[in-house]
């Protein structure tokens, strides 16, 4: 890994411009994130300057950016809507802790245990999420609405062809509010939703009764919030690694989140992870270390300092075609080619995980079932145990283990040769179970008054048997 | 005579091709430097679906196979180099940079629609970089 200067000066001009590109792309995206959220715009911008300047500090990957994201403002809608911004605030800070502590113990490690169709479905999930959220903005909003929506998405699907330099999502918030302005039209704006404040964020203890009461209503969505935003924050990672080819430290990734979190919470600040599209964003733009992180979050508050009265008359439907733009970036096409040529039991994971998300609302439930979903699948496959027989002879093909020797025992058992043989040279003893199972066997067929061979056992079976039969010998 | 011949992959068909004309231009004395450009904007779709980073680097290495069979069997050296950026932005980078004598690149590679829209990377490359381009068709 890099030395700790050059993560933060090796790559001063491009980390510089990428940053200011990011805090562009940011600004709509943080806003938007509140909004769904139901908090006022400033929870969302003011986590998106703490986070970005405190992971540039803490994290373990440089060049990735962490702000306000869709995937935790989703998470905690129900806790905004029944108990408040306070109880966010609340629930933020103890995020923080229990990543901290997740960092601590290793749980990038765990991370491996998540099968790629769990994140396919993850992503999914939150693009068609982030999606429904939009269809209160311009369902019944009337035709004005649809028209900017619309204009909207062909100045950020087509002008980035011609022009890179500034992004597109901004040049369309800055033209179509001039438009507005300028032909007088009446459409709803964020400052009917909430309110700007041109300020700096300042430390406060959220205002919640410090009792067992608070914590069981915070402790839910902040273990949600803890493994969703590590999810999405240690994917993101595996990402910027490739496109740079460089490593990162995920268990530091996962500390940093923590630390970013905590301080954040006690800033005013909603929830917040690593997101896959802005980091992208800043890699192409040439952003490779910390500096990008911290310039991205330092210029964001910045723009809000000085052009906070301006934000207040974006229209709704522009941030709405910029969320739309979001949802689609986010979704993977890729997907409808993987439910058909990947293994059945990947693409049930997949769609369940996807099903599960959208009917809960929660992307946390839909990752643990499809973990748990994917873990028994990969159990009932490996658990496939073949045995060719041929005079006495009994061939046995897979692994050996608590899930795999019913069929084991119940072939062999019937055998109906005076000897047998059991050749264990293309099978692995894996647990008690195994062992037990070719002891079973075999006392059975001796009760039978038939001669039992067990060859071929591997030295690492072969190791197990022996000491588990020592075992129960002692006994 | 080539030393250092540039022969831009990816999986495609002509490339390919492309392999087989490095193989004539190049002497035994050559060395054929495969690049093969990983594009940032299929990162995100190849990282979820690769079971593993160790599975998505067996999976580029796959691509190539056909390619370095073609020299393997003519017996030239060769090397792979894989990089990480915008296809053609990036074989121009690093042909200029490390002073290449050569670049091959198949016309078309896998992305035709995109190639409608955005132009073809053997057009850019042929373009901007310092050294001779053959373009194979």
């Amino acid at each position: 890994m890099q030395s700790l200067k050059q993560q933060w000066f090796g790559n001063v001009r491009g980390d510089i411009l990428s940053g200011i590109v990011v805090a562009l792309a940011l600004i709509p995206e943080a806003i938007a994130f509140s909004i769904i959220a139901g908090v006022d715009p400033m929870v969302g911008l003011y986590a998106s300057f703490s986070i970005a300047v405190i992971i540039a500090f803490v994290g373990g990957r440089p060049g990735m950016i962490s702000a306000a994201t869709g995937a935790m403002a989703l998470v905690i809608v129900n806790l905004v809507a029944d108990h408040g911004l306070q109880y966010l605030l609340a629930a933020t800070i103890l995020t923080g802790i229990i990543q901290v502590l997740f960092g601590v113990f290793g749980i990038a490690k765990l991370m491996r245990f998540i099968p790629n169709s769990v994140m396919l479905g993850f992503v999914n999930a939150l693009a068609i999420l982030i999606f429904m959220a939009q269809v209160p903005h311009f369902l019944g909003e009337g035709t004005m609405t649809y028209v900017f929506i619309a204009i909207t998405l062909l100045i950020v699907y087509i002008l980035p062809r011609f022009f890179k330099a500034i992004p597109a999502p901004l040049i369309a918030i800055v033209l179509l509010t001039a438009v507005t302005f300028m032909f007088n039209v009446e459409l709803k704006t964020i400052g009917d939703l909430g309110s700007i404040t041109q300020s700096l964020p300042s430390f406060f203890i959220p205002d919640v009764p410090f009792n067992l009461e608070t914590l069981s209503i915070i402790f839910p969505y902040a273990l949600a919030l803890a493994l969703v935003g590590l999810m999405e924050s240690l994917m993101t990672a595996q990402i910027v690694d490739d496109m740079t080819d460089t490593k990162s430290d995920k268990n530091q990734e996962a500390r940093g989140q923590g630390i970013a979190n905590l301080i954040n919470g006690f800033f005013g600040g909603m929830a917040g992870c690593a997101m896959i599209g802005q980091s992208i964003i800043n890699v192409k733009s040439g952003g490779r270390g910390r500096l990008s992180a911290l310039v991205a979050g330092v210029f964001l508050m910045f723009l809000i300092l000085v052009l906070g009265n301006v934000v207040i008359d974006i229209p709704m439907p522009v941030l709405v075609g910029i969320m739309i733009m979001v949802s689609i970036g986010t979704f993977d096409w890729g997907s409808f080619k993987y439910i058909a040529k990947a293994p059945r039991t990947d693409a049930i994971v997949m769609v369940a995980t996807v099903a599960v998300v959208v009917y809960t609302h929660n992307l946390a439930i839909g990752v643990v079932l499809g973990v748990i979903l994917s873990a028994l699948f990969f159990v009932a496959s490996i658990s496939k145990v073949r045995i060719h027989q041929d005079k006495g002879v009994f061939i046995v093909e897979g692994p050996l283990f608590f899930a795999s020797t019913q069929n084991f025992i119940q072939t062999i058992e019937e055998a109906k040769e005076n000897h047998a043989t059991i050749d264990l040279s293309s099978s692995h003893l894996w647990d008690e179970s195994a062992v037990g199972a070719v002891v079973k066997v075999v006392s059975k067929l001796e009760e039978q008054g038939k001669t039992v061979n067990v060859i071929g056992m591997n030295p690492a079976s072969e190791k197990l048997y022996k000491q588990l039969l020592n075992v129960s010998v002692s006994h | 005579m080539y030393q250092h011949i540039l022969l831009a992959v990816d999986g495609s068909e002509n490339a390919v091709r492309a392999a087989k004309e490095a193989v004539k231009i190049a002497s035994d004395a050559s060395l054929i430097e495969m690049i093969y450009v990983a594009d940032f904007e299929k990162a995100k779709t190849e990282v979820l679906h690769a079971k593993s980073s160790e599975s998505l680097m067996l999976e580029r290495k796959r691509k190539i196979a056909p390619i370095e069979e073609v020299l393997r069997s003519a017996g030239k050296q060769f090397k792979l180099t894989i990089l990480h950026g915008t296809p053609g932005p990036e074989i121009v980078k690093y042909a200029n940079e490390k002073k290449v004598d050569l670049v091959i690149i198949g016309s078309r590679g896998l992305n035709s629609l995109q190639e409608m829209v955005l132009g073809s990377v053997s057009h850019k490359v042929m373009k901007r970089v310092h050294c001779p381009a053959l373009i194979v068709k």
